[in-house]
């Protein structure tokens, strides 16, 4: 064993959970899947005092149609359901491309889409899908519960607007419009890898109309590239490619901040060719 | 400390473990089960792979605690009733797919995994499948042919490189 040592509790419903999570003495921490938080852990990258399993609250799992068309999906939803889901690839089609990339199938049967998006790892796939399909996610605490729009959640390198004792419990993905069009392309070392790079593209019919292009692992958050889709939508990729310049590129172990401007074009000329 | 309790190849464990107990620890330093391997501890290599619940899974990457009440099987389960190797530890046997075999044992709960939702995979699915098992010794390619025999299917020759 490798973690710093922790209480762990295994709570029997989400009423207790958030009571656990809401206790302002504890530096407690909940547990989805576990994929990045149990080696962050062993890392003593993370060391809470208390652990919250979240493994036997079946209430946050499952894909279900939204009200108003779209999805929602419980926040304890593996990967691994996301991928056998005809829901999932008929009404979020960019969450079916992006998760043959996501690790490895022994990971993927743990994974859960909450946990990703709580956890807000620059790196990762699922929040930058977030931005790209404007999901919104809801978040639970022992006070009630709110609906975050993803444009406003991630707010940093693994830092979210979630506030203290809240908890991501559902992710609302909102019916897209007749003919909305996704694409999703990453450059990763090895397949299966964190990406060098990657983006998430939506837009309407053959003239690309509203736009959304959501990069992931280019700066210290998934970031939405205004102006590039501002060009996009005026008709003009090339313009769009040039108009990254407005990320705020940062670099990691696997390239400086000039070779993710570099890898943000060829992302995103690729996925545009899908589009 | 947490009080688990398990079902370990078809027989009911239990232990007290801390939290901070991985799965692979209760397995190997509780119930002496030390063929499932500890390579990475990040989740990189696979040599640590058991299956819960009948799937894949990295038992470096999920504490003990996680696994309570769920049935595991190991690489000490795999065998036939009667001591003999079963059919995909037999393939990689006769397709020579180990070397040094520490990878062994992850990669054959893999394919076991694999086999039992895709009992017909294509080559390109087989080492698609196998992306999160690291092998140092042997280039994959009797692995892969190990698998497809295993699978009944016509064996591939080993690529042209």
């Amino acid at each position: 064993m490798k973690a710093a040592d922790f209480a762990y509790e295994k709570p029997g419903n989400l009423a207790d959970a958030l009571a656990l999570l809401a206790d302002p003495d504890r530096d407690a921490s909940p547990l989805a899947g576990g994929q990045s938080l149990v080696p962050m852990m062993n890392f003593r990258m993370a060391m809470p005092d208390l652990l919250v399993d979240l493994g036997a609250l079946d209430e946050l799992r499952g894909i279900a149609p939204g009200a108003a068309g779209g999805l929602t999906i419980g926040a304890m939803t593996r990967y691994a359901d996301l991928e056998a889901s005809e829901l999932v690839a008929t009404h979020a089609p960019l969450i079916a491309m992006a998760l043959p990339h996501i690790a490895h199938a022994a990971i993927r049967y743990r994974g859960t889409i909450g946990g990703s998006v709580a956890l807000a790892d620059p790196a990762a796939e699922m929040p930058a899908l977030m931005l790209a399909m404007d999901a919104e996610i809801e978040a639970q605490s022992s006070q009630g519960s709110r609906r975050i729009r993803a444009a406003e959640f991630f707010t940093g390198i693994y830092d979210t607007a979630l506030a203290p004792g809240e908890l991501v419990t559902a992710i609302h993905i909102t019916a897209a419009p007749e003919g909305r069009r996704f694409a999703f392309y990453e450059l990763a070392r090895r397949h299966g890898d964190y990406a060098m790079a990657g983006v998430a593209v939506a837009a309407t019919g053959t003239n690309r109309a509203d736009p959304r292009i959501a990069f992931f692992s280019v700066s210290d958050r998934p970031v939405r590239a205004i102006r590039a889709e501002a060009a996009l939508q005026a008709g003009d990729a090339e313009d769009a490619m040039a108009a990254l310049d407005e990320i705020d590129f940062a670099g990691d172990l696997n390239a400086d901040a000039r070779t993710k401007r570099h890898l943000a074009g060829v992302v995103l000329k690729r996925a545009l060719g899908r589009l | 400390m947490t009080k688990v309790s398990m079902t370990v190849n078809g027989k009911t464990v239990s232990g007290e473990v801390e939290g901070r107990t991985l799965l692979v620890n209760f397995l190997r330093d509780d119930l002496h089960l030390t063929g499932t391997h500890v390579g990475c501890d990040t989740s990189q290599c696979g040599a640590c792979v058991v299956h819960v619940n009948g799937e894949a899974v990295k038992a470096c990457t999920m504490f003990a605690a996680e696994a309570d009440g769920a049935e595991v099987a190991t690489i000490e389960g795999m065998a036939n009733s009667d001591g003999s190797l079963n059919t995909i530890q037999q393939a990689f046997q006769d397709y020579h797919g180990l070397q040094c075999g520490f990878c062994t044992p992850g990669m054959v709960m893999s394919a076991a995994a694999l086999l039992k939702e895709n009992p017909k995979p294509s080559e390109a699915e087989v080492r698609d499948y196998l992306e999160g098992n690291i092998c140092r010794c042997t280039g994959y390619h009797n692995i892969v042919r190990a698998i497809m025999a295993a699978s009944g299917q016509d064996v591939p020759a080993v690529a042209a490189e």
